[in-house]
């Protein structure tokens, strides 16, 4: 079959682009688009297959045996799968197809396409593996295209830092990911999904003593211990809180990846893997708790943040942060199918809003600061009328994709039980701020009175059109994607039967009602504030500048790490190397060298040539030995 | 099995007739009939990849010639599993080495590279040596060429660090010659390395033993707290004493405790995993620690080889299969990858003439092919997956969660600080702004330069994404190693036989020759 040649042509492109990109130059879309093209139409036809009851996996090649560890690369194709391949590769497209004008002139431009291509072929094999090694392979494979495209413009400090900060703060998350991934192996004898899922319900109860002979007990679930070490690895990846930080510092990056890396794609692969292991999270109470309540702060803290951002890009990022803790919240109440419905109604319509961000800065000459923009509804239309349609779907305006999926997965949600109701009005809460913030985004950019640089102000014009195609296109999805019946067609995925019936009935209609209210009742809030009335929101930050500053500075948890961690990290470590290496250690090394020295010295001393010496160390002798025969 | 052509003798000889060669040629050809020596030993080396036999359980490519009889010392040769990749990585490195001392030495070059055409004899010659005074021999051997490298072609402080290391390591040396002669009277009066692994020693004398090796080999490791004279001799050594050093002369000390201490002392082996374990935890995130308050990237580097070699350790110690396979790998990883980013510093030393990060920063606008291999090195040495350094650091944890669950989380702590001392480098050294008063002469890699870094990473990836071809090699060696650690233990009370000096009978000694496993 064709499954190989899907994640193949984006490698291929990366080989060549990677090798010769230095002769290519500006060709390089002429590489990359088509390959990624090629991958989008044959996963249209494996979506097509698959939709017609056909799964399959199958090994690609023995990676590694040692003792009973025996691990392969392979593929494992479903439902679940088939989404994810069909939103990678069309978002990867767009993406590739917007790049051309996005980057146009860039130095790195080579460079740049063959980062996505390396970065859309990561992320195929990572949906597509047949087992949790693989997948973390490509989890860490994909951390590092972000990583790469982050720094893109490596003369930029803050895009180096930014690069950085991203990469190590997943490691914090990889640091649980691989310890979950080596007690699988212990309590499974393998990492195949099909050897797993069907030996996980034996090992419900087991427990495990993790003190190991250091002594001690401490008996934890294994089943609850795996899926909370697993789900470090997605509280990293996919930005959920404690390790949010790096996703909004992320966006120094250029703006395309973005749209594909941090909103559309990489970002959900922590939602798809506590999908993809569902038959494992099903089984844990505890941690499907832990998941469902860490889901509901993130989307709270980042609706919260995302109401004061000044740059654009920031506001969308805090945004992702927010919907991908819908997902894991949705994931987190057994709510699966619902939480793959969002995550992919939200890789089109924020894809969109990111695309169109960049649409925005490009023209106004990389700027993104939306104080100094303003007015730019008539100078860009296009960019206008499409951004609307995402902010539309990201506030979940009736009959939008958003509005679809949203409310499925509040309805599931509510449906759940005791916890999913409290998460639900959360959920509800922050559906509020959401429309909030993404049409104060659209009022004060493309609204009111210009801003803008004078100097840059008479030249706004309308990007190219391998920008705007990408724009239109996903504008159509960001609408279309609500009609596609996907929980339906990834319902029978999951076991649990959350959601689904539960739509009938008066609770579904009023959380329907409750959530399209909130959602129009935040626009019509932004629109009050900053169109009607633009002097309330100074106002109002004045009267509540604690909160308001809370906000702004994203409740000081970047600064909270810093002093805690990182300064006093790399204060430990330059003092442990001043004192304890150089002067202990060391210390210790040349102390006994000098001691040797030092009896040498003593030693030679008895050695002096002279007879008068020896004689007198003989009598000396004589004496003592005299005195022990008397006396002992 | 004794095979008709005699490859280790002649991987052995031809590096020695290369030193000598060199005496008769001019400077400049000097270099030249070293990197023809090199070369070719390094294709005499390559067939054995594939005529090695990973199914046999014995040793292969054995050669067996007495040398002195009273007392039986023999030259005796032979590979298996365990020596074959360190062997062939030996080879290989050599070469580069060769390559990226070509314009760096400027005085005296015959005799530099005589001295690494020496160098590369011992260290082949520690890693094939199956008699116990042939290894020690090749074993010091190798202490005066190395000596020889840092204190006559080194830095500034050239001398401090030479008798540092000279001394550091001889001192455990001597213990090992002791433990080696009491071997030979324990062990039934016999210095075959294979016999003496068959050999049953009591527990205490064991423990003793156990000690006598441990100084030897974990100040070669070097494990903590032994390690404090690898940053300076890698900061004053010449870039080929520094990528010899990290990559070979580092895994000797790990060769040494999986070739002796564990087939020969098990019980002490075991008894000693707690503390091995434990000193291996505290090198990972020590020296991770280290690496991050260095300013000198030579330091960095050295510092992280510390931390590198703690997951060799750890392998090792966990005692099973997996652990041992990872650490294995581990050594030929760390060969590969610590000995690039020696030759990247080296690169970039001739350069602007500094160590320092600070005096190297922004290198990826000017030398984009020098900051690519770079980062994809440092990528391998952080343990980024598809690179070769993951599979063996997976592996190693696999057997430590065997063993101990704690013990592993902790030794996964080094991951992320792996990332974040390395990253924290790339960042100073690769982005940002190179200052103007070096970019002039930063020039990208010449034909040389490349030469000596691209084979490296194709091994690099190599490995990565199919590393099953290399470890499945290992699989029968290390089976033997562990099932030899299983036989019959001799109580611990057992005295010595009233004979005295020989208290395992003579005979004893030429049974266990002939029924081993691996004979």
């Amino acid at each position: 079959m064709t499954y190989e040649f899907i994640p193949l042509l984006p490698l291929a492109a990366f080989l060549i682009l990677g090798l010769f990109g230095h002769w290519i130059k500006d060709n390089a879309h002429l590489v990359a688009v088509p390959a990624v093209l090629v991958s989008w139409a044959l996963s249209l036809l494996v979506f097509f297959d698959v939709a017609d009851g056909h799964q399959t996996s199958f090994p690609l090649y023995t990676w590694l045996t040692s003792g009973t560890l025996d691990i392969h690369v392979g593929f494992s194709i479903d439902r679940l799968t088939a989404v994810m391949l069909l939103l990678i590769t069309t978002v990867s497209s767009l993406v590739h197809i917007y790049t051309i004008g996005y980057m146009r002139g860039d130095p790195g431009y080579a460079r740049f396409f063959s980062y996505i291509a390396l970065f859309t072929f990561s992320m195929l094999m990572l949906v597509m593996a047949d087992n949790l090694l693989q997948l973390f392979v490509f989890w860490e494979a994909v951390g590092l295209c972000s990583y790469l495209l982050i720094g893109h413009w490596y003369e930029k400090p803050a895009a180096c830092a930014a690069a950085t900060k991203a990469f190590i703060v997943n490691r914090v998350g990889d640091f649980g990911f691989i310890l979950g991934l080596l007690l699988v192996w212990y309590s499974f004898g393998s990492l195949d999904y099909q050897e797993i899922f069907p030996r996980a319900h034996e090992s419900a109860g087991d427990l495990i003593n993790v003190l190991g002979p250091f002594g001690g007990t401490w008996d934890v679930s294994v089943l609850t211990l795996i899926c909370i070490l697993l789900f470090t690895g997605a509280i990293g990846k996919s930005a959920q809180v404690p390790l949010h930080v790096w996703l909004p510092d992320a966006m120094e990056g250029p703006t395309p990846i973005s749209a594909l890396i941090h909103a559309a794609t990489m970002v959900t692969a922590g939602v798809f893997m506590v999908a993809r292991l569902a038959p494992l999270y099903n089984l844990s109470p505890t941690a499907m708790t832990v998941v469902a309540i860490t889901g509901a702060i993130t989307m709270v803290v980042g609706a919260t943040i995302a109401l004061t951002q000044t740059d654009i890009k920031r506001v969308v990022a805090y945004s992702t942060v927010s919907q991908l803790g819908y997902m894991v919240m949705a994931c987190g109440l057994g709510a699966y199918a619902s939480g793959m419905y969002h995550l992919l109604t939200h890789g089109a319509f924020k894809a969109l809003l990111f695309l169109g961000c960049g649409s925005v800065i490009i023209a106004l000459h990389h700027e993104q600061d939306m104080r100094r923009m303003g007015g730019l509804k008539n100078k860009l239309p296009v960019t206008y009328w499409t951004f609307v349609v995402g902010s539309l779907a990201l506030a979940g305006f009736p009959l939008t994709s958003g509005f679809f999926s949203k409310d499925d997965l509040l309805i599931s949600a509510w449906s759940s039980g005791s916890l999913g109701q409290i998460l639900t009005v959360l959920g509800l809460v922050t559906a509020l701020m959401t429309a909030f913030y993404s049409f104060r985004l659209v009022f004060v950019t493309f609204w009111g009175p210009s801003h803008v640089d004078p100097h840059h102000a008479d030249h706004i014009h309308e990007p190219s059109k391998a920008m705007t195609i990408p724009l239109i296109v996903l504008a159509v999805l960001s609408i279309a994607t609500g009609y596609l019946g996907i929980p339906e067609f990834l319902g029978p995925m999951f076991e649990t039967g959350v959601g689904g019936a539960a739509h009938e009935g008066g609770a579904a209609i009023g959380i329907m009602a409750v959530a399209t209210a909130m959602g129009l009742l935040g626009i019509a809030g932004a629109y009050y504030a900053y169109v009607v009335n633009p002097a309330l929101p100074d106002r109002f930050a004045r009267q509540w500048q604690s909160l308001y500053r809370a906000s702004l500075n994203k409740w000081y948890v970047d600064e909270a790490y810093d002093r805690t961690i990182v300064r006093p990290t790399f204060f430990a470590a330059t003092e442990l190397w001043k004192r304890v290496d150089v002067n202990v250690v060391d210390g210790a090394v040349n102390g006994v060298a000098r001691a040797i020295a030092w009896a040498g010295w003593l030693l030679r001393l008895m050695q002096s040539g002279q007879v008068q010496h020896y004689a007198l160390g003989m009598a000396l002798g004589v004496v003592v030995l005299v005195t022990m025969y008397l006396f002992l | 099995m004794n095979s008709s052509f005699p490859w280790l003798s002649l991987l052995l000889v031809l590096p020695l007739a290369g030193a000598v060669a060199t005496f008769f040629v001019t400077e400049s050809a000097a270099r030249w009939v070293a990197l023809a020596t090199t070369l070719a030993d390094l294709f005499v080396a390559l067939p054995l990849w594939w005529l090695f036999d990973p199914e046999a359980s014995q040793m292969q490519f054995t050669e067996h010639v007495a040398w002195i009889t009273t007392p039986p010392i023999s030259y005796s040769l032979g590979l298996d599993g365990i020596s074959l990749p360190l062997v062939l990585m030996t080879a290989g490195i050599m070469p580069l080495c060769v390559l990226a001392s070509w314009n760096a030495i400027t005085t005296s070059i015959r005799g530099f590279m005589a001295v690494l055409l020496v160098m590369e004899t011992a260290m082949v010659g520690v890693f094939v040596a199956l008699d116990f005074i042939l290894f020690y021999v090749f074993w010091e051997a190798m202490l005066i060429p190395m000596y020889l490298l840092i204190g006559v072609w080194g830095g500034p402080n050239r001398l401090y660090a030479a008798i540092k290391f000279f001394l550091y390591t001889l001192a455990g040396s001597v213990l090992l010659l002791v433990a080696i002669l009491v071997l030979y009277f324990y062990g039934g009066h016999t210095f075959d390395i294979l016999a003496l692994s068959q050999g049953t020693y009591p527990a205490s004398l064991q423990i003793w033993l156990f000690l006598a090796f441990f100084a030897a080999f974990a100040v070669k490791v070097p494990m903590f707290p032994f390690h404090t004279w690898l940053p300076d001799a890698h900061v004053e050594a010449p870039t080929a004493g520094s990528v010899i050093l990290a990559s070979i002369l580092l895994k000797m000390g790990t060769y040494g405790f999986l070739r002796f201490s564990l087939p020969m002392l098990p019980d002490a082996s075991r008894d000693f995993t707690p503390l091995m374990v434990i000193l291996s935890i505290i090198a990972i995130i020590y020296g991770a620690y280290m690496a991050l308050a260095q300013v000198d990237l030579k330091k960095l580097i050295a510092y992280s080889s510390v931390s590198h070699m703690g997951f060799v350790t750890l392998g090792l110690f966990v005692l099973n299969q997996q652990g041992i396979e990872g650490a294995v790998l581990q050594m030929v990883n760390h060969g590969i990858t610590t000995g690039g980013l020696f030759l990247c510093v080296g690169i970039i030393y001739e350069r602007t003439h500094s160590r320092l990060i600070a005096d190297n920063v922004g290198l990826a606008a000017p030398m984009p092919q020098y900051a690519t291999l770079l980062v994809i090195f440092a990528l391998s040495s952080l343990g980024l997956p598809g690179t070769n350094s993951f599979v063996g650091e997976f592996l190693v944890l696999v057997g430590t969660f065997l063993w101990s669950k704690m013990a592993t989380a902790c030794a996964s702590l080094g991951i992320i600080l792996a990332a974040t001392y390395i990253l924290w480098m790339i960042q100073r050294v690769v982005f940002g702004v190179p200052s103007p008063h070096h970019l002039p002469a930063l020039k990208d890699l010449n034909h040389r330069e490349l030469a000596t870094l691209v084979p490296l990473v194709l091994l690099v990836f190599l490995i990565g994404l199919f590393p099953n071809p290399f470890v499945s090699r290992m699989h029968q060696s290390v089976t033997n190693t562990i099932a030899s650690m299983s036989r019959a233990k001799v109580a611990p009370t057992a005295p010595p036989s009233a004979e005295g000096t020989a208290p395992m009978l003579a005979d004893s000694g030429e049974q266990l020759k002939t029924q081993g496993p691996w004979r």
